[in-house]
């Protein structure tokens, strides 16, 4: 086995060679690009919309894909003009399809570059990029006697993952759900088809109409509120307003939350600067760039030309805002990103993470 | 040329400190303009060259597999020459500059990115990117000046070594990716002294030269062979024709960037505490356009429009071709020539002077003159001119009236 095993290793270094500079995997991504195992991709199968603002991506992963645990997400890389963006999307699917595949629900919000994109351009076809499955919103093993789904908006999509694939292993759910209007409800008709046979008793909630859902209101809607393990999912007051609820019931460890942390940009500019590596940490007032920082905090930079032109300076912003200084450009990493940026040329816009 | 703090006429002695932050000014516009613009066109254009070239690539080695037959030796060769050709130069050394780091791949990033060359990128792009972008054209701070080989202008000390330039020239155009990756390593300085011979940074780099040497070589001259069986000595005949017409492109084409006639020099003093406008105008006045066509752009990989690339390295290739005439607006409203030209006739203008500077100087450029030193300032050059700061950029006013006086 040893013998064949080197005779494939060296094999497959000789084809490297024929390649060099490039590795053999560059030529074959033309033709094969869902057979990349180092660079996780997807083929969008279909795009079906859901409501006025939102579509399901019906996605084929390629090598390298690990299946996903209900409530989990998944990081996806859209080049949007241009741009590699990524984003994270809740899968709305089961993992035991057979086909392999799953689905993503986006939602377009306001300002939302990516979701916008995805909801009004995206095309089957396209190959999108992606990172494995992760996210620690899970149904608990055992599954509960009772349980209450608290959501709102795009906040559905991962309890819709969980209730397709384990609401046969649960026997008593309430969904409580708030959307501006009923069109607007996603996945509204499945969910009302759940309530109609039974499986789930389903609260809608149309906030134009009926103003937002106060943590008050529950106590009267799930008279049972505290009796149940309870998963939420929606904008981030809500959450707030949600645990504070519980843990003034002192039931804080029946709530689980799922929440999206918008990255914070200072308009001012300026920030607090965690340089990752060697935990050094820098106010700045965002006029200075992050080498100086870095530098002057005795933080070990690389650097060159300091004034943009050479590329020697680039480290990975891990999370948060810079501003580049000669032209005011934002570039935004959301967590999990790692987008190089020049530090001799931009300067925090908010609270950031530099990998230095 | 002399440089241009030494010269009797300056040709910029008409242009007031607030006129070269002026010109920053402006410049900066022409540059936002272009990267807020900068969009799926231009990512498409990039992906469909890189594509095009490995098509070309693998499809000439292919052809080269039957090289025993003298149609397909030429046709493959002749193929494979322009592949090398635009891996090098529209891709490899536009990619390694950052020009496309915008688009946030991680296959087509200054980063990431290996190309078809004796010298490791991460080598390049610090001898390149960092020195002689920065540095253009100061005699004693940018090496590209004659590649620490040639006296290439009248301010460089003569030598007698010196008397066979135009020797060293043609041979270094002949193994240029070699040339590179030993200018790359500093290796006459390094090698100089048992210190610098034994440090262990210089050696990495050796290290890493000499691993990526051989990587080359064993696909040129031996993988590929070997593939094409019969057609073994062939295969390496037409690889080493591809790599050669690559190197003596290329060193042509790189020739054209700065040593044309018309082309200024810089005293190493001069750019102390320079100023964004100033190093604005050592770009335009320090580098040399080559006209021609589309096709011509492209297989010099934009740096025809070397004027542009200097003054905005870290712009998409593609985007030089429509900011040029902007450029050449600017040059002629601030009374600046614009060097261009064919390139037979860029390329004859530059051996001429590699020829002409063999020899020392002869009557009033071999006069020295001091030169009035400035204090050494922090570099600022990434801020920008704001209207209240040109009274302060006046205390940093080019030296060129300073010695026009002195005569």
């Amino acid at each position: 086995m040893a013998v064949i095993r080197n005779v494939r290793s060296g094999a497959w270094r000789v084809i490297e060679l024929i390649t060099t500079p490039v590795v053999p995997a560059d030529y074959l991504d033309v033709v094969a690009p869902l057979r990349n195992a180092n660079v996780l991709r997807a083929k969008v199968d279909a795009v079906r919309p859901e409501t006025d603002n939102s579509v399901t991506l019906l996605l084929r992963p390629g090598r390298g894909w690990q299946a996903h645990r209900p409530g989990q997400y998944v990081r996806l890389g859209v080049d949007v003009d241009g741009v590699r963006l990524w984003r994270s999307y809740s899968i709305t699917s089961p993992p035991t399809r057979r086909d392999g595949r799953f689905t993503i629900t986006v939602n377009a919000v306001p300002d939302g570059v990516v979701s916008t994109h995805v909801v009004r351009k995206m095309k089957r076809g396209t190959i999108v990029h992606l990172d494995v499955p992760a996210g620690e919103f899970l149904l608990c093993e055992p599954r509960p006697a009772k349980a209450l789904f608290v959501t709102a908006g795009s906040g559905i999509t991962p309890v819709m993952g969980m209730l397709r694939s384990t609401l046969h292993e649960l026997s008593d759910v309430v969904v409580v759900h708030s959307a501006g209007t009923r069109e607007a409800v996603v996945f509204g008709a499945e969910l009302r088809a759940l309530a109609a046979e039974g499986r789930i008793r389903l609260i809608e909630r149309h906030t134009r109409a009926d103003g937002r859902l106060k943590p008050a209101d529950l106590d009267e809607l799930v008279p049972d509120l505290f009796e149940r393990q309870t998963w939420a999912c929606g904008p981030n007051e809500m959450l707030d307003d949600l645990e504070t609820h519980w843990a003034d019931a002192e039931a804080g460890h029946l709530l689980r939350t799922e929440r999206f942390r918008p990255v914070l940009i200072n308009s001012g500019g300026g920030g607090t600067v965690t340089f990752a590596q060697s935990g050094t940490v820098v106010e700045t007032d965002g006029s200075e760039p992050l080498l100086d920082s870095g530098e002057a905090a005795g933080v070990l930079m690389p650097s060159g030309c300091r004034m943009g032109i050479c590329f020697s300076c680039v480290l990975p912003l891990r999370e948060g805002a810079v501003r580049d200084l000669r032209d005011g450009q934002l570039t935004v990493a959301e967590p999990g990103d790692s987008i190089p940026v020049q530090t001799c040329i931009s300067a925090a816009a908010g609270p950031c993470k530099i990998d230095a | 040329m002399t440089t241009i703090q030494r010269q009797k006429t300056s040709p910029i002695a008409h242009l007031m400190p607030e006129d070269i932050e002026q010109i920053g000014v402006e410049l900066d516009a022409i540059r936002d303009e272009v990267m807020a613009s900068r969009g799926e066109k231009d990512a498409a254009y990039i992906r469909r060259v890189i594509a095009w070239q490995r098509g070309l690539e693998l499809g000439s080695r292919g052809v080269l597999l039957f090289s025993l037959f003298p149609p397909a030796w030429l046709v493959g060769t002749a193929g494979l020459s322009i592949a090398k050709i635009l891996e090098n130069m529209e891709i490899g050394h536009n990619i390694l500059h950052g020009q496309w780091d915008w688009m946030r791949d991680p296959k087509i990033h200054s980063t990431k990115w290996e190309w078809d060359h004796a010298s490791p990128a991460e080598q390049w792009k610090h001898s390149h990117n960092e020195l002689h972008h920065t540095y253009t054209n100061v005699i004693g701070r940018d090496n590209d000046l004659g590649y620490g080989i040639m006296r290439v202008d009248e301010d460089q000390k003569w030598h007698p070594a010196h008397l066979g330039q135009p020797f060293y020239n043609f041979v270094n155009a002949c193994f240029f990716e070699y040339g590179i990756a030993a200018y790359d390593l500093e290796l006459g300085r390094n090698l100089a002294t048992k210190e610098r011979r034994k440090d262990p940074k210089f050696k990495a780099a050796l290290k890493a030269v000499r691993r990526k040497i051989g990587k080359q070589v064993l696909k040129d001259y031996v993988v590929h062979p070997a593939l094409s069986g019969p057609s073994f000595l062939h295969t390496i005949a037409a690889n080493a024709t591809a790599n050669l017409i690559r190197n003596l492109w290329s060193h042509s084409v790189i020739m054209c960037g700065h040593f044309p006639n018309g082309v200024e020099t810089f005293e190493k003093t001069s750019i102390e505490g320079e100023t964004r406008g100033e190093w604005y105008l050592r770009q335009m006045l320090g580098s040399a356009n080559i006209s021609g066509s589309k096709a011509m752009h492209l297989m010099t990989g934009n740096l025809s429009h070397q004027i542009e690339h200097h003054l905005f390295p870290d712009m998409p290739s593609n985007r030089y071709k429509e900011i040029a005439p902007k450029i050449q607006d600017l040059f002629q409203r601030y009374g600046l020539s614009y060097v261009s030209g064919p390139l037979p006739k860029q390329v004859a203008s530059a051996w001429y002077k590699v020829f002409r500077l063999a020899l020392p100087n002869r009557g009033e450029a071999a006069v020295r003159r001091p030169v009035e030193k400035k204090a050494p300032a922090v570099s600022t050059r990434w801020r920008r001119a704001q209207p209240q700061a040109h009274l302060g950029s006046a205390a940093l006013a080019t030296p060129a009236p300073a010695v026009l006086s002195a005569e």
